[in-house]
């Protein structure tokens, strides 16, 4: 008898794996294993990685083994490898944010995400590179260096969330979790030809998730697929006592959407803002072919104007930095993190000032005097008064948007990956690369972006992106399920296939 | 309005509590000014009449079960503390020479 052949373990999706576990095809631990080894093989050069958990993954996998061998039931998920985002605490694992200020922190608490990953038997194994403490477009604000791309290591792969969308690419995990305040999770995705998903506000719990903006921060699953971001997607939303911003409600039935691959009768509105001057070619070619396919598979496509969101820039870089210069005064050099200057001198204040000198960098800094300036008196109503207005109007446009039509779609990103180094002294032309991500953020609703081709200029990933009303998350999966089954069908193989072997 | 001084982002970065260095005080200054300058078009909104929001959820008041849960211990809350004496946070003195 002759074994059926296999792509190796860490080629395989989230639902494949869990599928192959169950039947007892392959262990979780043998999984954790393989993924190990890809880590220790190529993230020297990917460094998606700040810590790897070798033996609590594979504990992890033991329990998920022993659980099965004594015939319990096991979830869609178990045994399932993932890659967590430094942003979420980790009970006895280094949680930094890609901060010097944290360097060294081991949380005594786990973030209510982690506790539900673990519950739901996936292997955490380890802690994901980012930009400082979720502010940035590149992962270069990572303390910890910068990420490589994994389709070209010169190359950013998004930010902040670049670390969980390059192990997924660099296939070190099937899985990821990032958090997205302003793109940080649909940007990597986009410009790593992986799936993200921003949940609609309030669905997955914040709490243990390190505040940077908190009317806007939302953890959400990465994957290769949209079927595997779904059922991640499942595992982690749903209400939390200890978020007081947690929506009690029950989580959209994303994975039977992800599963319908249906389109027929829907309504599909393209945001005519987000195209024109600073758009890449051959993003808004693989952009109008998938408006097309879509078409193709019956969905009604309309043309839909949302003239605030052009204030949305704007908008997001007043209230983004208004909160995070609150959130991050908590670090004062006094309960936990770094302390410097502490010399039997100097006063607390000093002390604190010395600290977060020598603590943040410079994108950190920048937007903890930003969002200062912000809420001062004399600027307040003029900055962050009229930021909470344009809020209110891109509400606003969303909602007439969403009257006529079931989603919106628009690119992504506007660009594909740029070279390492290329805007990172630049914070206007970093902060584009989140133009059409923001209106989602500012309005709390749902959006995805998830891989339709590569820019015939550069062979780089471009990303679709689907954006649906609040609670409404369901409606990216069936989208999003659909345009991906058509691609697949069409390429014969899936997107990541083409990224270059590392 | 637009615009920010030296001086400005020397005074904000003492409200924030950050000892900048000269060069870095250089630095953002500009880097601060473009980004205002290009911010500042909010302010064309400031005369409509629209209500701020603060929140995408309109919640208020969120209550839980008023239960006792387990929480850190001392030694835990204590764990990641730069100094740390008799179950306390050690902290510097608290008033300054001046």
């Amino acid at each position: 008898m002759t074994e059926p052949i296999r792509t190796p373990i860490i080629k395989w999706g989230a639902a494949e794996t869990a599928g192959a576990i169950a039947k007892g095809e392959v262990s979780a631990v043998e999984v954790a294993q393989a993924h190990l080894d890809r880590i220790d093989a190529v993230d020297k050069k990917v460094n998606a990685f700040l810590h790897v958990d070798t033996e609590g993954a594979l504990a992890a996998a033991r329990a998920v083994d022993e659980k099965r061998a004594k015939g319990e039931e096991l979830g869609p998920l178990a045994g399932v490898p993932l890659a967590l985002k430094d942003v979420f605490t980790t009970k006895g694992v280094p949680t930094t944010c890609g901060s010097k200020m944290l360097e060294g922190w081991i949380p005594p608490y786990d973030a209510t995400l982690t506790t539900r990953l673990k519950d739901a038997g996936v292997v955490i194994l380890g802690k994901t590179n980012m930009d400082e403490f979720a502010m940035g477009s590149s992962t270069e604000n990572s303390a910890y260096g910068p990420t490589g791309n994994p389709w070209d290591l010169t190359r950013i792969p998004g930010g902040s969330g670049g670390g969980s969308a390059a192990a997924l690419a660099a296939f070190e995990a099937p899985l990821a979790i990032g958090t997205d305040t302003g793109g940080s999770i649909r940007q990597p995705g986009a410009v790593t030809g992986t799936v993200g998903v921003k949940p609609t506000y309030g669905s997955v719990s914040r709490y243990g998730l390190v505040a940077f903006s908190s009317s806007l921060d939302q953890g959400g699953p990465c994957a290769r697929s949209v079927l595997d971001a779904a059922l991640l997607h499942e595992a982690i939303a749903g209400h939390d006592p200890l978020d007081s911003t947690s929506i009690d409600a029950p989580v959209p039935a994303v994975v039977e959407a992800a599963r319908m691959r249906d389109v027929r009768g829907m309504r599909i509105g393209v945001v005519k803002e987000f195209s024109g001057e600073g758009y890449q070619a051959g993003v808004m070619q693989r952009f109008d072919e998938s408006v097309e396919l879509l078409r193709e598979l019956g969905a009604e496509v309309v043309e839909v104007s949302c003239p605030s969101f052009t204030l949305a820039l704007p908008a997001y870089y007043l209230i983004a930095p208004s909160e995070c210069s609150s959130n991050l005064a908590r670090f004062d050099a006094m309960r936990y993190g770094l302390r410097v200057g502490d010399d039997g001198s100097r006063s607390a204040e000093e002390v604190t000032a010395l600290t977060r000198e020598a603590g943040f960098g410079d994108e950190v800094k920048r937007r903890i005097i930003l969002g200062t300036y912000a809420l001062s008196s004399g600027y307040y109503d003029a900055y962050y008064g009229s930021a909470q207005k344009v809020r209110t109007l891109i509400s606003r446009d969303f909602d007439a948007a969403f009257a006529g039509v079931d989603v919106l779609v628009s690119p992504t990103t506007p660009t594909t990956a740029f070279p390492i180094g290329e805007r990172a002294d630049d914070p206007m032309a970093m902060y584009l690369a989140d133009l059409c991500t923001i209106p989602s953020n500012l309005a709390g609703n749902a959006a995805m972006s998830l891989p339709v081709g590569l820019a015939p200029e550069d062979n780089l990933p471009v990303g679709l992106q689907i954006i649906a009303p609040a609670m409404a998350d369901d409606r990216l999966y069936r989208v999003g399920g659909a345009v991906e089954a058509a691609l697949n069908d069409k390429w014969g193989h899936t997107l990541l296939e083409e990224a270059p072997a590392l | 309005m637009p615009g920010i001084t030296r001086e400005e982002v020397a005074h904000l970065a003492r409200l924030s509590r950050l000892e900048l260095k000269p060069e870095e005080l250089d630095h953002f200054a500009e880097q601060l000014d473009v980004i205002i300058g290009a911010v500042a078009r909010v302010s064309e909104v400031a005369g409509q009449d629209v209500p701020p929001t603060s929140h995408p959820l309109p919640l208020t008041n969120v209550m839980r079960a008023d239960e006792v849960r387990p929480s850190l211990t001392a030694e835990q809350a204590l764990s990641g503390a730069p100094a740390a004496e008799d179950q306390r946070f050690r902290v510097p003195q608290i008033l300054g020479e001046d």
